[in-house]
Formats: structure tokens, sequence, C-alpha cells
């Protein structure tokens, strides 16, 4: 019920506002009426049909980087 | 990046564990729930527990919108069905719920009733404009994060003046619900259940932000780290609520800042005020009645309030007897611990709403093997990290 998957846009109808993007292999329609300027390329979470939020890649990639300092005893860089 | 198998590998899950190893104090016990059913399924199906230290209990929360949903609710979208004739649109983990006297909307459905399942809400308008004389009901449940979707629709369905559309609302409110877990007397009574710290939902959070928490890690004086649903994700934030418990500390911090913010999406919030207002009083399963805890209609769109429309009765029904979904719900007993877990009651056939939900805590047990375990903790103790 609360799934929501990342997704990439991949065009947008600025008339009714819905956009088709890809999930992995896969594309759907969904709706970006819940988004702020949205644009191709960009990554959203979708739920239900809809847009929740823009991912932010800047900060994946520092989750990802506090992840890989684990088990240096939350020190510096790996 | 994909923003899904980043976050799944099993090197970092490894340095993830070991420091967790070494930062738990052996001397204390942790118990720390999820609230949300999708941090319960991660933590199932990546085997997340098995990699924690024996001193480290992942308690399961009501953070299911099928899971919390009363009895009495499903009873009345069946009265739409049978005695309105609508056509009830509705998200597909709603169909098997059981209601009231062996009925489900699936049965209902079996029985010639027009019950359609839809992806999104946009489907739900789409089958109102096909189907002009018939009035389309959208059966809308879901905690923040379905919400606004629900109310994209109703906006729609005013601005194109459609008379065949409406709203049977259940949204429900995080906030309300988690400060109910922490005033119920089980949780009070430190001996039958304690809970340390949450992790708090993700997908709520894009909405809603983190901010809502605030007032609560300080009134109730919990952590709470807003955790992402990958399972690395969840670890790293048992990291920082192990952290946080250690140093004395009771704040909200964001693991997931990738989607969430402290302000959250404020476009999703405008739309939701400007549709919804709270309700005063809400029945959730396995809580009961919880003030401040739902949203309903409010009356500038009173037309597509299907309540309204309808004139729905409020239904009091008893829980399926032996059922002890109220007691998962609120973390004071696990599936286990229900005398029909696994033998009346399976995914195939369930009798609560906790084996329906792929979410819920009692189909997660069944699917991931757990109760095949017969003593969780010695096993675990025994797992090398
Ligand atoms: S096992 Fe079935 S009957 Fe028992 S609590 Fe879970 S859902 Fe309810």
């Amino acid at each position: 019920m609360c799934l929501a998957l990342p997704a990439k846009i991949l065009s947008i109808d600025k008339i009714t506002d819905m956009a088709i993007v890809a999930v992995g292999d896969v594309k759907k329609e969904i709706s970006l009426a819940l988004v702020e300027d949205a644009s191709v390329n960009d990554f959203v979470l979708i739920h239900v049909g809809y847009a929740l939020n823009k991912i932010s890649q800047q900060e994946a990639e520092r989750t990802l980087q506090i992840f890989a300092e684990a088990g240096l005893g939350g020190g510096g860089p790996v | 990046m994909k923003y899904i198998d980043e976050f799944r590998q099993r090197a970092l899950a490894q340095k993830l564990a070991a420091s967790i190893q070494e930062e738990a104090d052996s001397n204390r016990q942790y118990n720390l729930m999820e609230f949300c059913g999708g941090h319960t399924h991660a933590i199932f199906r990546y085997g997340v527990q098995d990699l924690m230290p024996s001193n480290i209990t992942f308690v399961h929360g009501p953070g299911c919108p099928v899971c919390v949903l009363p009895i009495g609710r499903i009873d009345n979208a069946i009265q739409l069905l049978e005695q309105h004739n609508v056509i009830l649109c509705t998200y597909g983990d709603m169909l098997r719920v059981p209601a009231s006297g062996r009925k489900s909307l699936l049965k209902a459905k079996a029985n010639g009733a027009d019950v359609r399942m839809v992806y999104s809400t946009q489907d739900a308008l789409k089958i109102a404009h096909n189907n002009p004389d018939r009035q389309v009901v959208f059966f809308a449940i879901g905690f923040e994060t379905t919400t606004p979707p629900t109310a994209v629709a109703i906006k729609q369905a005013h601005m194109q003046g459609l008379k065949n559309f409406s709203v049977f609302c259940n949204h429900v409110l995080t906030p309300a619900a988690i400060q109910s877990i922490l005033d119920s007397p089980e949780v009070r009574d430190i001996k039958s259940v304690s809970i340390d710290g949450f992790f708090g939902p993700s997908h709520v959070s894009t909405i809603i932000g983190s901010r809502p928490y605030e007032f609560f890690a300080k009134t109730f004086q919990r952590p709470v780290v807003i955790a992402g649903f990958e399972p690395l994700d969840v670890m790293q934030s048992a990291l920082m609520l192990i952290r946080q418990l250690n140093e004395g500390r009771y704040e909200v911090e964001n693991e997931y800042t990738r989607v969430v913010t402290r302000e959250g999406n404020l476009k999703a919030q405008l739309l939701v005020a400007e549709v919804f207002e709270v309700r005063r009083l809400f029945e959730w399963r396995g809580l009961g009645m919880v003030p401040n805890s739902a949203l309903q209609i409010k009356p500038h769109f009173a037309d597509f309030d299907a309540e309204r429309r309808f004139k729905l009765p409020a239904i009091q029904a008893s829980d399926i007897k032996g059922c002890e979904c109220p007691s998962i719900l609120r973390g004071v007993k696990k599936p286990t611990d229900c005398k029909l877990f696994g033998t009346v009651c399976t995914p195939e056939n369930p009798m609560g709403s906790c084996m329906v939900s792929s979410e819920g805590s009692c189909a997660a047990y069944w699917s991931y093997g757990r109760f095949r375990q017969p003593d969780d903790k010695t096993k675990r103790e025994g797992v090398a990290v």
C-alpha cells in the first residue's frame, strides 16, 4: 500500500501535467500535480500514480558515502 | 544511479552491521518501533534482524493503512455496494480484508457488486466519466502519502462539475497515531512493553516533512529517525537511533535526506489543506478512538463526500474472535502469540487485516518464515557479522 518507487521522467505533457516515467524497464504514466518544476531526466518518487517528490542525487550520494564510512568508528572517508 | 540497488549492497550491510555491533551497549536493551509497514517488510525480506545483536529488538507498529482501518468502515463500503448500487473503486489491498459476517469486498464482487480495483485516483475519475448513469465512489484509505492524490481527484471532479463521483474518506494522520501509542497504558507501564525509539515513516515524511515529529520527540523523550525503506537505510537508521539512546538524546534525525526535508512537500500540503480538515475523532483498529487522527472532506467540497451523499451510519463492529490484530498493531503482541496464526489464518484465508496486507506483521511473519524459529534470540546470537 505504501510502496513508492524511484522513477525517471522520460517526457512531460505540460497541458495535462502528466508524465511518462521509467521504473527499470517498465514505462508508466503518472501525474505531476504534486511536484513543483520537475523536468525530463529528473528522478521522482512515485506512489499510486503520482510523483510525491523529486529525489536528490546529491543527497543520495552523501547517504551512500555515510554507509561506506560505517565500520570505521564513524571516522573519515574510506 | 537507480536509487534502489545502491541501497541494498551486501558489503555495505556488513559494515553497518559491524558498526551497530560495536556501538550497541551489551548491558542494555534497545526496543525500536518501526511505525511503517514498509519498514516491517524490508526488515523481514532482507533479514535485517539477523544482522543485529540480540539486544536490539524491532517492534512492529501500526503503520499499515489497511491494517488499522476498523471493520465498521469496510461494512460501510459494502453498504454502498449493496444498498446504493454504486461502482466502488479501491486500491487492491482492500479487497480481501474481512468485514462483519464473513463478508469482504471480494465476496461482494463475487455476488455481483461492482467493485473495481484502481491503481490511481485518476483511474477512478475515468470510471466516473465513462459511467455517467452510475454513482462512482472512491474508497479512499491511507496515510499522508496517499491523501494528496485524493485531494487532486476531488479538486478535478469539482472543476469538471462531475455529478456522479464522490469519495468515502478514510485518510488518517501519522503523528496522532504515534502519540496515541506512547499514551497507551501498556506502553506507559514499562513492564509490558517499552519503546525506546522510532523509525519515522519515510514516504509519509516526503509529504509532511520531519518537523511534525519534533513535538513528541521532545514531549515523550523518544528519538525518531526518518528512515528510508531500503535495507541499508533501515540499518543506518538503527545505528543513528542507538547513538542517540547511548548519548541520552531524543531528537528528530533524518536518514532519508534524498527525498525528505524538514518542511516536506509544500505544494501537496496546500492541496490537502484546501480539500480536507481534521476529523475530531476516528476509530483505528488496535488503537480505538484517537482524537484528531483523521481527515474529512471540507464543507466546500461536500458534494463529493460519499458519507454525506449516502448518509452513511457509524457502524460499531467487533473484530473476529481470537484475532490479535489490535494488540499486534500496538506492538504489545507478536503474530505467533495469536492462536489463529498459521492454522486458521493464512494469507490465502486471512482472518484479520494484519494477514491481508503484505505490510502487515502477520503476513511478514508468514511470508518470511520467522515463525519457524522457535526462539529468535538464541538463533540470532549464533549469527556472525
Ligand atoms: S494471525 Fe490472523 S487472526 Fe491472528 S492476529 Fe494475525 S491476522 Fe489476526
